[in-house]
């Protein structure tokens, strides 16, 4: 189970948490002239590494706002959350790969 | 290879089990070899037998990083089963059904198969409808499936709670379903392919692929570079790992699943219970464990391990649906990845790699399809073009639309 900081909130239980998967996929504006190729990468297609994954969370049990996680894959290990709209922290891989 | 029989372990008894073969060499890999297989779980082996026994490819190698059978082969819950609703579905579940019918004299080894038949409750009216529409799909595509009143499910299983929180209104009855034992799975896929002469080669990672012209030529492994006519990947949730790494993404997610088991008792369940809606399902091993199937990580991960609130969730609705249950100890509880699609179908496909192809996208259910699953792969990786019933589950219909959408239809996990 994780330990999860809401921005606004503060440290909590992950079940207080739920999980939306990759972030910064933005919506594509031309949406009239993609291809089902471009359609189908930006509904269905993720990067899902073994790794440093840039993730979007909500507080739903709490203040029922969205933001983002830095988080290793792998070990589970938390760098940290940030809100809509900032730019995520740069991570060292060197940190990461531990 | 040794024929397994009554007499050889007559002979061997003699010899106080002394003088057993080993089931499979552990040979160096060579330079080259037709077809190397990426992963040896049950889907990565059965591929590599088929291409040997059906295909007429022996010069064919499985690299494993681990030990073979070791992924997710080895952490599930063995149910299998064939009633799925959409016709694509159908077509490759009920292939591997029929292969499990034989699959232990085909290989020589007792997969200890057991269609001992698995329930799906109902615990609504939605579930009633969903498990109608099912049911009467099932049977259109010509597999068993029967309706079960309340009153029928008490006979099968006596101890289990109809009036619980979401009371059980009903079930749908898969009689040839059941479980299989999965190390023996692994085993005797490796075992069988090895005589015909597969190389399996454990403890070896690939760590890239060698590529000219868009088109596969090897693979770089942590025992040097292994050169590769054409190249099938069946590593279940590092299926993205191994994408990336060859330059292209899937429509998949990674997720740890959990399962547990119970101390050993004596025989009491004697099929399958699967709730979909609550989500509990549980059999009992030949050992006596009773074998619980836990719920997926709602997260990303690779860790192998899963969270400890996915433990509770589950154990809550076992003990409300069999009270009987309530003071059993669990013994262990372990996670494996899964490559989860939306849609809850696998990808069996060629790739935007010439002559390197993909298996992957199982996720939480993969295991009742080893048999189907590796016989379609290999005859369309020795063809070069898929085989009809794997060509519905090509990567291209998340772009065309034309998904098979199991995970809205079925709401079952596995
Ligand atoms: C807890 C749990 C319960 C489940 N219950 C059921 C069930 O009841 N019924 C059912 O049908 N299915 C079930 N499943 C799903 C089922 O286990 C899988 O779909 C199926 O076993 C996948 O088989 P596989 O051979 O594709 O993958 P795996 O057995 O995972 O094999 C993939 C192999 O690839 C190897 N590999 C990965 N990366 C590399 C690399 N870079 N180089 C070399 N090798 C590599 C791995 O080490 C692994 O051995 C369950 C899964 C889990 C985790
Ligand atoms: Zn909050």
């Amino acid at each position: 189970m994780l330990i999860i900081e809401c921005p606004w909130c503060g440290k909590r239980d992950q079940t207080e948490f739920s999980c939306h998967g990759e972030a910064h996929i933005a919506r594509p504006l031309n949406t009239e002239e993609l291809s089902e190729e471009e359609w189908g990468d930006y509904v269905f297609f993720r990067k899902n590494p073994k790794g440093l994954h840039y993730e979007r969370w909500v507080h739903a049990h709490g203040c029922r706002r969205w933001f983002n996680v830095a988080r290793n894959t792998l070990s589970d290990h938390i760098h940290g959350s940030y809100k809509p709209g900032e730019t995520p922290p740069t991570i060292d891989t060197q940190e990461v790969s531990q | 290879m040794n024929r397994y029989s009554i007499f050889s372990l007559i002979r061997n008894s003699v010899n106080y089990h002394q003088d057993w073969q080993r089931a499979w060499r552990s040979p160096d890999p060579k330079k080259e070899y037709d077809v190397v297989i990426v992963g040896g779980g049950g889907h990565g082996l059965a591929t590599a037998y088929y291409l040997a026994k059906e295909c007429g490819i022996t010069n064919v190698a499985i690299i494993e990083k681990g030990w073979i059978g070791g992924g997710n082969t080895g952490r599930n819950t063995t149910i299998v089963r064939s009633n799925y609703l959409w016709d694509e579905s159908a077509g490759i579940y009920e292939h591997a059904m029929k292969l499990w019918e034989n699959l232990s004299t085909d290989l020589n080894y007792n997969v200890m198969f057991s269609q001992r038949g698995l329930l799906h409750l109902a615990h609504s009216v939605h579930d009633m409808q969903e498990i109608g529409r099912r049911g009467n799909a099932i049977h259109l595509n010509g597999i068993d499936s029967e309706f079960l009143s309340p009153a029928q499910i008490k006979e099968m299983v006596p101890f289990i709670n109809i009036n619980c929180r979401y009371p059980v209104m009903g079930a749908l009855l898969q009689k040839r379903g059941g479980t299989a034992r999965h190390d023996a799975v692994a085993w005797g896929y490796a075992r069988a392919a090895d005589a015909m002469g597969v190389d399996i080669i454990q403890n070896c990672e690939v760590t890239g692929f060698r590529m000219e012209n868009n088109t596969v030529k090897g693979v770089e492994t942590s025992r040097g570079f292994i050169g590769a006519k054409k190249v099938g990947c069946v590593v279940a949730g590092n299926c993205s790992v191994l994408a990336e790494m060859a330059g292209f993404r899937l429509p998949i997610e990674s997720f740890p699943l959990q399962a547990l088991v119970s101390e050993p008792i004596k025989p009491i369940l004697d099929c399958v219970v699967m709730s979909g809606s609550i989500h509990a399902y549980i059999s009992q091993s030949d050992k006596g464990e009773l074998v619980i199937g836990a719920g997926s990580d709602a997260y990303n991960s690779y860790s192998q391990r899963g969270g400890f609130d996915i433990i509770e969730e589950t154990v809550g609705p076992v003990v409300e649906l069999y009270p009987i249950f309530s003071r059993m100890k669990m013994l262990r509880q372990w996670g494996g990845i899964v490559d989860v699609t939306v849609d809850r179908s696998p990808l069996i496909s060629k790739t935007p790699v010439d002559n390197l192809f993909f298996n992957c996208g199982w996720g939480t259910g993969g295991f009742k399809a080893t048999p189907g699953s590796g016989n379609v792969f290999a005859h369309s990786i020795a063809k070069g073009e898929m085989h009809p019933i794997a060509e519905p589950f090509s990567i291209n219909r998340f772009n065309s639309g034309a998904l098979i959408d199991e995970g809205a239809a079925a709401a079952v996990a596995h």
